[in-house]
């Protein structure tokens, strides 16, 4: 596992609470914007900052990742840039495991391994790509176990008993749990069936688990808090963005709900 | 005859892959649908039963066989290779897209669906698929660009009087891959009703595998027709590609027969150089899109780039990813013809042949038109009519008067 995730979640085990898990989008709506979020929100409450590698195509994401997606590239945002923000952000913040969170089509085209050597060298703890199945391990797995980084999978309320082995084979760092058919920021997961699919999981492996798509609001979040090691916040943060009149109200906004969503996640186990 | 071996035909490894093109990229949340659609299919195609049924509605619901037609004025036109129209603008519908459509619909039954999602670009696809929703009484949802909707007017009202809903997609560009994105979007939240009827051979396996499988039917006629006609098999095919279903339909029989070229034809749309064409073997990458890896028309930095075409039909920027095999493999050739020089073979189809193409076939028969002249007149050529071109007269229409 990448030492900066584990130490985290070792951190977060010692204190009886989850982990409030990010999500922004690189680019969203500018470097420099972008770049002052991402710096912001371990200060504001995040634990784990996932950052999204804007794609043109985002087939499992709802309408706002879309749209915060589009934003980045017509700003101008690209793979390079991305790492180029990570890079930027390590340099003042050693301990904030950092998941990239995109589709594979661009790291397919910068190159698989000079792709997976870079982020490791900008200080890229994890990497989530939404559309490499664990069929498809082989296209980054074996880079990623060499560089250190942990290859995040994901379950879904679709993957049953018999095939949560195989996505479990090759995980690392933590699962993340998608609490509902359908796509990021749209419809309400269902809590029990959420507790019923984090039991089953627990049933099979250690690793913690963290829930996302469907979590908007500090009382779901706080939900989830109890049983989950970790909550991922991504829509409703990007909504924020997209409300936002200004770059600096953005900032505000986006490290104010933060904040309400720390204070939430850390009050669910009190 | 020499006898075949299976190099070219053998299809999809257990992976989905067609040497490295193919595979399952999708989301977690669509693995389990696509494994049980795989099941469903396989079992399918091993009943007799599901084939028989399959048979009768080709005969008698598509109107199957269809003609393998002798054009003997264009023959005549170019003085070279004798010019076969295999006439799939002849089926229901008026195009190849039925004969996958059928099927597909025939197995969603079997799997007890009750909702069909399709995409369409030029609204072919989704009148076909319509039009097999309503023959069974299923409901059914057709995502569309609102570019296209723009642009196809017929077509929308066509799907409406069948009965389907149509939902303009706004996302991304507005076409036909952003439709695509967004049926992928429907499916993965209404997993338990909900079939997803592709029109060509792209996505996630098994869909290039099935969709080929459904459209094989075409070649498998050909070869037929042209042994009883000729007594021997052709010397070459010719077939447009957006995805590239109606050219793995016609190509797949004849993969193993070395003596029979195959060619297909990309859309150049204003030409390679413009960077406003539809070409993804030509002037693309390999990465990957909608579940398979194939070439793709993108940018330095992998964002996939817009398409451009005279044709709704071909403006998709990727391919079928067992096209990008046989591309590597040299098997097939791929070639790419321009927006002016469709409309110039669409315009000679109708005079010469009174037969009206789709402007997606214009484009083989562009090609025909550069190849035919150049060959004996003992070469047998076979080419692919698609689709009939009534859905393009507005777009013909305009570009006649704007050269006017």
């Amino acid at each position: 596992m990448n030492a900066r995730i584990q130490a985290r979640f070792a951190q977060l085990t010692a204190e009886n609470r989850a982990a409030l898990v990010t999500y922004i989008c690189a680019g969203d709506p500018d470097y420099d914007t972008s770049l002052k979020l991402l710096k912001g929100l371990p200060g504001a409450g995040a634990d784990i900052i996932e950052l999204g590698m804007p794609f043109s195509d985002p087939m499992a994401d709802g309408p706002a990742i879309q749209a915060a997606a589009l934003r980045a590239l017509r700003a101008g945002q690209t793979q390079r840039k991305t790492l180029e923000m990570v890079r930027q952000f390590r340099q003042h913040d050693k301990t904030t495991p950092l998941i990239l969170m995109g589709y594979y089509n661009p790291i397919h085209r910068y190159g698989a391994a000079d792709y997976m050597r870079d982020a490791s060298e900008a200080g890229v703890d994890g990497l989530l790509v939404v559309d490499l199945p664990a069929e498809h391990d082989a296209e980054l797995g074996p880079l990623a176990r060499q560089y250190g980084i942990d290859m995040i999978r994901m379950a879904t309320p679709t993957t049953d008993a018999q095939r949560l082995p195989k996505v479990l084979a090759q995980a690392s760092g933590f699962l993340y749990y998608v609490s509902l058919n359908g796509v990021t920021g749209v419809g309400q997961a269902d809590g029990a069936r959420v507790r019923d699919a984090i039991g089953a999981i627990r049933q099979q492996s250690a690793l913690p688990v963290c829930v996302g798509f469907g979590v908007r609001t500090p009382q779901q979040a706080a939900s989830f808090a109890r049983d989950a090691e970790g909550v991922v916040v991504g829509s409703a943060l990007v909504d924020c963005i997209e409300r936002a009149e200004t770059g600096e109200k953005a900032l505000e906004a986006v490290l104010e709900l933060t904040g309400q969503l720390a204070a939430a996640v850390l009050s669910a186990r009190q | 005859m020499q006898t075949a071996t299976p190099r070219f035909s053998q299809g999809a490894d257990a992976q989905g892959q067609f040497g490295t093109f193919g595979g399952r990229f999708v989301a977690e949340s669509l693995m389990p649908l696509i494994l049980e659609l795989e099941q469903a299919f396989n079992t399918a195609m091993a009943e007799p039963g599901f084939l028989a049924e399959l048979d009768r509605f080709q005969a008698e619901f598509v109107g199957r066989p269809s003609p393998l037609y002798f054009a003997e004025r264009l023959t005549a036109l170019y003085g070279g290779a004798k010019i076969y129209f295999k006439r799939e603008e002849l089926n229901h519908t008026g195009a190849h897209k039925i004969n996958n459509c059928i099927g597909q619909i025939l197995l969603a039954r079997r799997m007890g669906k009750t909702r069909i999602i399709a995409e369409t670009g030029a609204g072919m696809h989704g009148v076909a698929t319509a039009t097999v929703a309503a023959r069974f009484g299923l409901q059914c949802v057709v995502y569309m660009g609102a570019t296209d909707i723009e642009r196809q007017r017929d077509n929308v009202a066509r799907m409406r009087l069948l009965g389907a809903e149509i939902v303009p997609v706004t996302s991304g560009t507005g076409t036909l891959k952003d439709a695509m994105n967004e049926a992928l979007r429907d499916w993965v939240t209404n997993i338990d009703d909900t079939f997803y009827l592709i029109g060509t051979v792209a996505g996630p396996h098994p869909y290039p595998t099935m969709v080929r499988e459904f459209q094989a039917v075409i070649g498998r006629e050909t070869r037929q027709q042209m042994l009883d006609r000729e007594g021997r098999l052709p010397d070459s095919l010719v077939a447009c590609i957006g995805g590239g279903s109606n050219a793995m339909g016609l190509f797949h029989a004849f993969l193993d027969d070395a003596t029979v070229r195959m060619i297909g034809v990309e859309a150049a749309g204003e030409g390679l150089k413009s960077g406003k064409h539809a070409a993804s073997l030509k002037g693309g990458f390999a990465g990957v899109l909608h579940g398979n890896r194939t070439y793709l028309l993108q940018d330095d930095d992998g964002q996939i780039t817009d398409a451009h075409s005279i044709s709704a039909g071909l403006d998709y920027p990727g391919i079928g990813p067992e096209h990008a095999w046989l591309h590597e493999q040299g098997r097939v050739e791929y070639t790419a013809i321009d927006d002016k020089q469709a409309l110039e073979a669409f315009h000679t189809c109708c005079r010469q042949e009174g037969i009206i193409p789709a402007l997606e076939t214009a484009h083989a028969l562009a090609e025909v038109s550069r190849l035919a002249p150049q060959l004996p007149a003992d070469h047998l050529m076979v080419v692919c009519l698609s689709g009939r071109g009534d859905k393009d007269m507005p777009t013909v229409l305009r570009l006649m008067e704007e050269q006017a």
